[in-house]
This record gives structure tokens, sequence and C-alpha cells, in this order.
């Protein structure tokens, strides 16, 4: 049977012509992207009269809905809830938490159609009015639904408590009554009824009530036979309706809304005590009979017979065809897995039925802008495809600000989704060096973890400190702890802005060791080694001797290397000529200055050991 | 499913590429006027065309964005026998104050003797690369060894197909048990039975990409492939549009049974196969999660197709041209859609016309009640009108007679009613 197709929905597209053109396509992470087109005619290009329009197609309409916002955002408390229920609670209490779960998903549900209806009444014009309505009959649709639902597969409700569960549910869904108080179902003799109706448990076993109720019944029909109420056909009339005559009732039939309404009537005139496993049939003959052989049933029917069946899979299967969004079923169909009533499909696609609809549901509230913060709770508890399904939908997220990156990135955090935390970080970094925010791209790469990143960043720091003589995001650069430790550069970077503070601070012999170990150390770049060695020059200068005669050798190693290194590749031009004298300069004024300090450090080393 | 938003395009020939960025707040087009367009989505969710410029000097066949770790970056393939990356610049406040970005083009990659059908970035974990094929049947693959220098492109590969190329499609699996793989589809229309769809496999040892694996049964011209992404699996899915739409999974056997060091083989087998297009299928493209793949083909419609939680693939949606030409502005639609505009559709899906929703065959064979137009609702409609103004929660809601007449819904508790 599963082979059988339902018909696939059709969504029309405005202004193409399927006859004569195609379309191309592209998926985004929650549109799609649909453009008239022609694939057949590839080389020649032919001019298309008119302009063709893009189209824009999104999946789940409610999902941009203000009022079922509410119910989406009101019913994951519920649904967050509902998984952390301990499993230990067993019997009653399980049941009774259960069964307040479902309660409360069905007060979401009237408080969204309440809040609808004000609007309804608000909207002036009649078509909005309708528009309203319409939504409002859906959210009612599902509710009666859900009722049903929870009474007979959650509360589970034995013969005798069952018809009074099913009485309320009939006086919650229909509302006639009220405003009719000559109405058949008004004149149900209440006192009489009232007094009947014990819980078994009580006062009365269930079989004391079916005596005392035949007993009652009979009477009904003495009277009845007798002519009692032979002078007042209304009062007989009301008599038989009693006796649970179907005749009697049908002709009735306009004060009874629906055939549910039909059937919870009869069954409490003519079979009060039914068991849950009758129940199918009662219906169906209602059915039958209250729409008079019209074999035309609505959706909604079906759904309801088959709960009625305690077909719970065809429950879920008719109302997900019937329904416009997710939201009904992946929650009912998880409390009913919570219920332990769903046999697992647990079949290749690697998820049940509850896991199957709950990542349709999460993956619809990925495609709004607000809403994907709900859809992370409902992949976290999809065990089979709910990490992966979230790691793909996350890092989709348009990180349009700082604030929402962090928002982003904290949900990957706690779950450990270590890989997408490095990519949006990349992202971010990336967009930052773009923007020439280089402070902002150093840290997005630090948290990257993105050593090569962190290098080229640093770099561009080193880059404009030459050009510039200072540098920018100070506190960033002072700061780094640990996480200098990423790149060599980086950590260079760090370095050289710590000897840059120790100067400023005039703790000179720190800053003249620090200078001196980052050329020894290799952590300097040789591009860098000739600014190194520059700023060594006013240290050399100072009246007190900073370097030691030993620190003077390492440094004049490092400036022959560094100059014995350069080679002179073919005929130079003007501009390194004159770059070269520049040098050249500065490599005798360094050659002077540490000669000078090697002579100082010596005599100054020498008279303190002397003393 | 429905429409949004209709933008026109304003490109002076036929459209032959349309493409989301990663995040799906850009998209670009490319046409045979020989321009790319690049939109952005503002705040309000509306699109406006921040730049538009002439890429080639043939069609522009396809044109494809890089991940945005490596920028802002696109490429596009022409008829012009080149493929080109482009990236935007940022900068010149000019620009800006208008509305307008700018995009540089960066290399031109001229080593296809002919056209060139296809460009595809590789998956982003091998780096910034890219393929292309072209109808001399060759795949190259390109390197940008600096992410930062993106003018300097190394050609990496050649891969000979021995037949015209015209899609390819990388293995989006970033698992380390999985070599980057690439598979090449071939339009070649000559009447011979040769496969038409080969996957290579890069090898480690050699540094080479060598073939893997030849789709025996795909004979007729295979205009597009797409590998779905691949949600932790050990096996590969595989799409293809030719004279159908098919779905195959390609399953690695052990490499203790192969000989060490070749290339990895497979069990292919089709998993679905659809000729619903009745003719061509020209696209095929899976969405992000890969639990969708919609397909494109000669009967102007796109059809998506899902497995359901059984393993059912089928039609779940099809979106079809109403044939009748978009009026108004240039730019309409509901971005915010308000109840207004829902309402139809959900009336709409009550009926089972709402795209996406049959993803559970019904048991029994198709109701009447299903298609019959008269009632919109849910619920049964009322045999007889009650004046009934007291509950809203009534499913006969929507009455004429109770618009004027109403009173808020009675909360709960669960008891109130009669």
């Amino acid at each position: 049977m599963e082979e059988l197709d339902g018909e696939p929905t059709v969504t029309l597209i405005p202004g193409v012509n399927s006859q004569k053109k195609q379309m191309c396509f592209d998926w985004g992470p929650g549109e799609m992207l649909v453009c008239e087109t022609s694939f057949s005619k590839k080389e020649k290009s032919e001019m298309v009269p008119g302009c063709p329009y893009i189209h824009i197609i999104r999946k789940d309409i409610d999902v941009y809905c203000k009022i079922l916002r509410k119910l989406f955002n009101e019913s994951h408390g519920i649904f967050v809830g509902l998984q952390r229920i301990e499993e230990e609670l067993t019997g009653k209490s399980r049941k009774a938490q259960l069964v307040r779960v479902s309660k409360n998903y069905r007060s979401v549900i009237r408080a969204c159609m309440e809040e609808m209806h004000q609007l309804a009444i608000a909207a002036k014009d009649p078509a909005g009015d309708s528009q309203f309505s319409s939504q409002i009959s859906i959210l009612s649709a599902m509710e009666l639904i859900w009722n049903l639902c929870e009474i007979l597969f959650i509360e589970v409700a034995p013969a005798g408590p069952l018809l009074l569960h099913l009485l309320d549910w009939v006086r919650l869904h229909v509302c006639e009554v009220d405003s009719l108080s000559a109405d058949v179902l008004g004149s149900e003799n209440p006192s009489k009824h009232k007094d009947f109706w014990k819980l078994p448990g009580n006062t009365q076993t269930l079989t004391e009530l079916e005596l005392k109720w035949q007993h009652w019944h009979e009477e009904c029909e003495r009277h009845l036979q007798d002519g009692t109420f032979a002078s007042s056909p209304h009062l007989e009339a009301l008599c038989k309706i009693m006796l649970g005559d179907e005749a009697a009732l049908l002709e009735e039939k306009e004060l009874l809304s629906n055939w549910y309404h039909f059937l919870v009537t009869r069954l409490l005139y003519s079979h009060p005590t039914v068991k849950p496993m009758d129940l199918h049939r009662y219906a169906q003959s209602s059915l039958d009979v209250f729409l008079g052989g019209e074999s035309n049933t609505e959706p909604l029917d079906n759904i309801l017979l088959a709960a009625f069946e305690f077909d719970i899979h065809q429950v879920i299967k008719e109302c997900s065809t019937a329904l416009s969004n997710w939201w009904f079923v992946a929650h009912l169909t998880d409390l009913l897995d919570h219920c332990k009533l769903l046999q697992s499909h647990n079949l290749y696609f690697g998820s049940n039925m509850r896991e199957f609809l709950l990542l349709e549901y999460a993956s619809g509230l990925f495609a709004h802008h607000s809403l994907w913060q709900l859809g992370v709770d409902y992949f976290d508890y999809c065990p089979e495809l709910g990490r992966v399904s979230l790691e793909l939908h996350i890092e989709r997220i348009p990180l349009s600000t700082e604030q929402k990156a962090l928002k982003v990135l904290r949900v990957c955090e706690q779950r450990q989704m270590t890989e997408q935390v490095r990519s949006i970080c990349k992202i971010l970094a990336m967009k930052a060096v773009r923007n020439n925010r280089l402070g902002s791209a150093l840290s997005w790469s630090i948290r990257a973890k993105d050593a090569a990143f962190a290098t080229l960043v640093s770099d561009r720091f080193l880059r404009d400190y030459c050009e510039r003589g200072c540098f920018s995001d100070l506190d960033l650069i002072d700061n780094l702890g640990p996480a200098m430790m990423l790149s060599d550069r980086l950590t260079f970077l760090g370095k050289y802005r710590e000897f840059h503070r120790l100067y400023g601070e005039k703790r000179f012999v720190d800053a003249a060791a620090l200078l001196l170990s980052l050329m020894t150390s290799q952590i300097a770049p040789r591009s860098f080694w000739m600014t190194l060695l520059t700023d060594a020059l006013p240290l050399l200068e100072q009246k007190q001797v900073i370097f030691s005669a030993e620190q003077t050798y390492e440094l004049m190693r490092c400036l022959e290397d560094l100059t014995s290194g350069r080679l002179v590749h073919g005929e130079p031009d003007a501009q390194q000529l004159q770059d070269d004298d520049i040098e050249t300069t500065k490599v005798e004024m360094l050659r002077i200055g540490l000669a000078r300090n090697l002579a100082r450090s010596i005599i100054k080393e020498g008279s303190l050991e002397g003393s | 499913m429905f429409v949004a938003r209709s933008i026109a395009a304003d490109h002076k020939d036929l459209i032959h590429d349309v493409s989301f960025d990663f995040h799906g707040r850009r998209m670009a087009t490319c046409s045979s006027d020989q321009s790319v367009k690049v939109w952005d989505k503002s705040e309000s969710g509306d699109w406006h065309c921040t730049a538009s410029w002439k890429t080639h000097s043939g069609s522009v066949w396809r044109v494809t964005w890089a991940h945005p770790e490596f920028g802002q970056v696109l490429a596009s393939c022409s008829f012009d026998r080149t493929a080109a990356v482009w990236e935007e610049i940022v900068g010149e406040s000019n620009d800006k104050l208008r509305g307008q970005s700018h995009w540089v083009k960066r290399t031109t990659l001229v080593d296809s003797r002919t056209s060139v059908t296809d460009v595809k970035f590789a998956p982003k974990h091998m780096g910034l690369m890219l393929a292309t094929c072209s109808a001399d049947g060759i795949v190259r693959i390109y390197e940008a060894p600096d992410v930062m220098n993106l003018s300097q492109w190394s050609l990496q590969h050649e891969v000979s197909c021995k037949l015209s190329c015209s899609c390819i499609s990388w293995n989006p699996s970033s698992s380390r048990a999985h070599p980057p793989m690439i598979a090449v589809g071939s339009d070649d229309g000559s009447p011979n039975a040769m496969a038409k769809v080969q996957v290579f496999e890069y090898n480690e040892n050699t540094r080479k990409y060598a073939k893997a694996e030849t789709l025996m049964t795909v004979t007729d011209p295979v205009h597009d492939i797409a590998f779905a992404p691949n949600l932790g699996r050990s096996f590969h899915i595989l799409a293809i549009a030719t004279k159908d739409v098919r779905i195959f999974t390609l399953k690695p056997v052990r490499k203790e049974l192969t000989s060490s060091g070749g290339p990895t083989k497979f069990e292919i087998q089709v998993v679905a196969q659809f000729d619903n297009h009745n003719s061509q299928v020209w696209r095929v493209s899976w969405n992000i999660t890969g639990t969708v793949l919609a397909s494109s083909g000669d009967d102007g419609c796109v059809r998506l197709w899902k497995a359901n939680y059984m393993d059912n693939w089928k039609c779940t949606g099809i979106l079809k041209g109403n044939g009748s030409p978009v009026s108004g502005s240039s730019q309409q639609g509901n971005a915010n859609p308000s109840l207004g505009s829902n309402i139809p559709n959900l009336q709409h899906s009550l009926n089972g016309s709402s795209a996406g929703r049959c993803f559970f065959p019904p048991l029994d064979s198709p109701r009447a009640g299903w298609s019959r137009p008269s009632y919109a609702q849910l619920p049964p409609p009322p045999l007889v009108e009650h004046s009934c103004a007291a509950d809203t929660a009534s499913l006969q809601y929507p009455h004429p007679r109770r618009a004027s007449l109403s009173r808020p819904l009675n909360p709960l508790p669960e008891n109130e009613g009669v």
C-alpha cells in the first residue's frame, strides 16, 4: 500500500510558459531561485521578448505568519520539557504528566486561536476577516483532532469514563447548545444524568452502573410503550431520544452539527459504557447514517475515523497531508512516541517517523531569521540525523551582525561543533581583512585557530607598523596571552609589541634582551631584522651601557648575517640605488654604534669585575 | 511552496544560470548577453542588483560562488572558451553610496580550446580549487595556492574524458575515508553506446586523478550531475539528469578486497529513476541537507523528489509555469506575507495542493473528497446554518452570519462548553 503515490503538489510560477521554455533553478538555505530559460538552444543566442523574472520560492509559509510564531515559540518550551520528563516515572504519574503536556499543547493552540480571533474582530474589511477565520478554523480542527487523540491514546480512558471524555470533547467543540436552550441536548435531563454518572471506582463498579442504566433504560421504554407521553409529541420524541432511537435523533439532525456530535449523542443514550474497541464500529456507522449515503468524506472525517480506529500511523499520515505546516504532526507524533505508542520504522533512512517529522519541522524553522534558534533544540532531540542536519543548517545562518555571529557561535561551541566554529570564525576573519579591520580579523582568526591566517594578519600589522611607526589595536595585541603561540608570526608580533612597551617604560635592559632574543631565536622573520637592528640603535646610544659585550657580539653577528646574505641581481635602477644608499648609511651607523657599545661594555664589565 | 517574490532580471538575453551564495543573501545570474549580475538582499528582504558587468565574449553558461571563507569570489564559464574568477573589491565609498559593488577579474583560465561548459569550486576543505569541463572532453582542476592572491591560479590536473563534457560535480564529503572525487557527465549525442558518466578519484600516491568508475547503464546524453551532501554516510549519492532523473548510490567496496593503492571500487545501484519530465532532464540539484532533489526538464517544470522515512523516493512537488505574464513593477511579492497571503495557501493545503506535503502516501486510493474543490476548509461544513455567535472554537467558524456577531473565545479549562 505504501507504493501508492499521493499527488505531488503544484506551485504555479507566474510568467513562465512551461510549453515553450524550461526553468533553471538553485537551492538556497531557506529559499529556492527559479528562472525561465531554454536549455536546448545553447549555441545560438536567441533574443527573448520581454524580460525574464527571477522567482524566489519559499517552502513553509506558516513560518512567516506572525501569530503562528507564538504557537512555535510557546510549544517549543513544552517540547523541551517533554524531552526531559524523567524516564523512570511510570504508571499513573507518568501518564498524568503526559496528559498535562498534551493539555498544555492544546492550550497553546487555543491561545493562538483566541489571538487570531481578536485580530479577526479588529480587521475591518471582510476579506481580512474571512482570512483570519479560515486560519482559526484550521487551528480549531487541529485542536479537535489533538483532543480526541489525547482521550483515546494518552488518557486511554476505559469504558465508562471514555464516554464522559467524549462528551466533554463534543461540548468543547460544538457550540450551538448554549444559545439554543430548547435544544435536544440541552434538555437531556441533566439532573438525572448528573446523578447517574459516577465514576466507576468511586461508588460503583462498571457492572453496577450498567445494571442501573439498564434499569433506567427499561423504565423509559415502559413509559414510551405505556403511552405516558402520548399527549405531547415533543415529550415523546424526547423520550425516544433518551432511548437512543436513531430515527428520532436524525429528525433533529439540524441540531447536531456533524457526525461525531451525532455519534456521541447516540452513544450517550444507547451505549454509555462503550468500550474503546467498539468505537470505530459506531463511528463508521454514525458517519454513514449522518451523511446519508453521500460518501464524500473530508480529510478531517478520515482523520477522526482513523483515530476512532486507534490507527495512530494513519492519523499522522492523514494530518501531514492535510495540514499546511509540520508543527502539528511533529509535536503530536513526538508526544505519542513518549507514550511509547509508535513502533519504530528503523529502516535505511536512519530515523523513525518521529525524527523524520521533527527534522522537517526544524528545517522549516531555520528558513526564518530568528525562529532558527528554536529549531536548534529540535535537532538536538533527533538522535540519528539531528546533529548533522544542525551542522548543515547552522553554518548557513547569515552572519549579518557580530551579535548574530556570536549567537551562532555559542550554539556551535556548546555542541563541540569545532569545524563549524572554525568556518564561521574564518568567514568573519576574511570579511574583516577585506574591510581592513585588522584587529577584528586577528581575533577571529585566533578564535578559528587558523595559524596561516593569523600569520597573514600579523604581517599586515607589521607592515602597517613599518609604514606608520605605530600599532593599531594595542588592547588586543597586549593581551594575546597564550593565543600568541598560534603562529610564529603572531608570537613575533606580540613579542615585538612587548619590546616597545618595555622601551616605553624605560626598562631598557629587559627591552634589549628581548630584542636580541627575537633575532637569535629566529622568531623574527629575516625581512624584519633590519628594522629590529635599527630599533637597537637608540639603546646603543644611551648614556649607560645596556647591551653587554656578549650581547653586542650577537648583534654584530646578526648584522653581518644579514648584510653578507644580500645578493644584488642585475642592473639596479635609480630608486634601488637610492634605497641602497639609505641602507648603507644605516648599516654604517649600526656598525659604529655597535663598536662603540662593545668598547664601553668591555670597559664596564672589566672594571666591575675588578672592583 | 509559494512564490514569495518575483524580480525583473533585466538581462538582455536568455538567462542560463542562477546561483545563491552560501548564506542565501546574495545571488548571481548569467546570460547569453555575456554579462553577470550580482544581487543583494536588503534587511527588508528586497533584492537589489548591485553589480552588472560584461564578463565574457560569448554566452555565459554557469556562474558559481566560492565558499565565503575565501571572501566574495565568483567563477563563470562561457562559450568563449574561457572560465574566469571574479572578486569583489571593498572600498570606494562612492560605489557604496550608490549601492553598487565593484568586481574585478582576477584570472582568465584559457586552457580550453572549446566552450567551457561547467565550473565548480571544490569543497572548502580542499582549499581554494575549482574544476572546469569543456566540450573538448577535458576536465581541468585549478588551484589558488595563496587565498589572498587570486590572480595566481595554477593548472593542477588535466583529466581526459574522451567525450564532450557537459557537467561536473565534486563529492562534498570531507571524511578522511573519502579521497577527493569528481563526477563528469557527457552530452555527446553521437549514436554510440558509450557510458556518459565517469567518476574520478584523487590518488595520494600518484598525486593524480584516476578513473574509479564508469556508470555503464547511463548511455544517453547527460546534462547535469550532482553529488548529495554526505550527512556522515559511508557511501555516496549521485543524481543524474539524462533522458530521465536517476539517483545512484556508490558504496565503496572495502579496501582490503581491492588491490591496494588503486582507485576505490564501488558497488553501484540505481535507487530511483523517474521519467516524469517526459523527455530530457536538464538540471539536478540537492537542497542543503541532501534530503530533496530538484530536477528541471523539457516539460518546463521543476520537480522535487524526496525519500520518505521508508526510503521511498517520490515526487513531492512541482513548480510549473502558469503561462501568464508577471505584471506590475520590477519587484513584487510578499516578503513578509501578511495573513492575507497565507490563507489561500493554507486553504489549498487542506485540499492537498500545497507543495511538499505528500510525504506519506495515502494508504487508500485517492479519495473523492481530496480534490473536491467545494469545501476549502478541513472541517465538514455544517448541514444547517446556526446563528451561533457564541463560540469561535466552533469548527463552523467562517460563517456569514457570524462575522458581525463575535465574542472572544472561551479559553481553557476544558470543561467549559455546554
